[in-house]
């Protein structure tokens, strides 16, 4: 199986092709509901963003809380969907990777092809499965959000199917 | 008499169990899809979630990270006697599982305002009133992914066998890849409307592809998962012939002038676990 470094450049990006399963490794941000709506308000204002997205990676994630000697709790994507009013804006301003579950508007298809990024869905359900192929994890913004707070993870062998490619191509 | 910090201990451990340990016909309708499944991508995609179920298991680490809202069905027998306030000793129990269980705590006090109660309380709960002495505890940790795909469809009173299966498959073909199928699911049919959506959400604590008493549900159940997977949505909604695990249906009587249809998914790890008292 096709595997893939993090941060993923533009001319990776192109050569991914919608089905295609791969595995993942390298450096990403976590961010969900609660996060997008933060990043939108900010970029809407000017005001600086708590992290970089150009050229990152995102994943939609709120884990379970880790025990002691854990990495991460349980850690399996959450719909993406929810996020697609968000996404456009961010993929305008750099965000190229996003890992997530279930299908995309056509708003998202549309950025994804135009700024070349690519929507990957990786294991609904799987979070066990998954929090055992994330080697570190560190909160880096909105900690008051609790499971939705931002996180840098990272990641190992992470399976992920292209879901949306760069040519806009859908499986779904 | 049955104490409140037994119904709080219990409340907690099946908050736990519910969550770390997959229901024994969800796996095995799991495995019975893997066998039957035909794209190769799907197998691959079932094996994983067969493997996730072991990890969770062994581990201790939650199924999903969506350890969900916490949904108690509680059935009362009419000469139970309970010592303590049973609302009050369910919400402890739940707030005792999603701490020591490690779940996590999804709950917001405020549909608007959104601030986390950081114990996963209140719980959902359901009373039932039932013949005898003991109380039914069955907790049903719910995703929020599938339940958003909920559906109700006040049909009319009219509209027939048919319409019911098309508005039933209309609500699988919209949640479509989104509520991580293969899908379990739960029909309520009849009642008034909050009672037709209770119906579809009780009908998933019913064994996977459990049989109504009813011979025309039956029918219909075997048809829905038919023609379910024929939308070749898929596991994960990446293709493939296995887009649903099971039907359940639940119905009651209803009005002459409505056919309440009410329609509740649950995505593939199917959670819920139940003790008497």
């Amino acid at each position: 199986m096709k595997t893939i470094q993090l941060p993923i450049d533009e001319k990776t990006i192109k050569t991914l092709k919608a089905g295609e399963m791969a595995l993942l490794s390298g450096k990403l941000i976590t961010g969900r509901d609660q996060a997008h709506l933060r990043f939108t308000e900010a970029l809407n204002k000017h005001k600086k963003l708590p992290v970089a997205i150009k050229g990152q990676t995102i994943y939609y994630v709120g884990p379970t809380p880790a025990k002691s000697g854990e990495v991460i709790g349980s850690c399996g994507p959450t719909t993406s969907r929810r996020m697609d009013a968000f996404s456009p804006l961010l993929i305008k301003n750099g965000l190229k990777t996003m890992i997530g579950k279930g299908g995309r508007s056509k708003e998202v298809i549309k950025a994804i092809k135009k700024h070349k990024g690519v929507y990957f869905i990786t294991i609904g359900g799987a979070g066990a499965y998954l929090a055992k192929r994330v080697k570190s994890a560190r909160i880096i913004a909105y900690p008051e959000l609790g499971p939705e707070a931002v996180s840098e993870l990272e990641i190992r062998d992470f399976p992920v199917i292209t879901a949306i490619d760069s040519r806009g191509k859908s499986i779904f | 008499m049955i104490n409140s910090k037994t119904i709080s201990r219990t409340v907690k451990d099946l908050c736990i169990e519910a969550n770390l340990k997959l229901r024994p016909d969800v796996v095995k309708a799991l495995k019975s899809s893997l066998r039957k499944e035909t794209s190769s991508k799907g197998r691959n995609l079932l094996s994983i979630l067969l493997e996730n179920c072991s990890i969770a298991k062994n581990e201790r680490i939650p199924l999903c990270q969506d350890t969900g809202m916490t949904v108690v069905f509680a059935d009362v027998g009419q000469d139970a006697r309970i010592q303590g306030d049973l609302t009050s000793a369910i919400n402890k129990g739940v707030a005792a599982g999603y701490k020591q269980g490690f779940l996590r705590k999804s709950i917001v006090a405020d549909p608007l305002i959104r601030k986390n109660t950081e114990t996963n309380t209140p719980a959902m709960i359901y009373y039932d009133i039932v013949p005898g002495k003991k109380l039914k505890l069955t907790v049903l940790p719910k995703g929020f992914g599938s339940e958003n795909k909920s559906k109700l469809y006040m049909l009319n009173p009219t509209a027939g066998y048919d319409a019911v299966v098309n508005s039933i498959l209309k609500a699988v073909k919209e949640a479509g890849p989104d509520a991580c199928p293969p899908y379990v699911v739960g029909v309520g049919i009849g009642g008034d409307a909050a009672k037709a959506c209770y119906l579809a959400k009780k009908a998933l604590t019913k064994p996977v592809n459990f049989l109504s008493d009813k011979p025309h549900f039956r029918k219909m159940a075997k048809e829905l998962l038919a023609k379910g997977n024929k939308l070749n949505i898929g596991p994960l909604g990446a293709g493939g012939n296995t887009t649903l695990l099971g039907v359940n249906i639940l119905s009651m009587p209803t009005h002459i002038a409505g056919l309440p249809v009410a329609v509740n998914i649950s995505c593939h790890s199917l959670r819920s676990a139940h003790k008497s008292l």
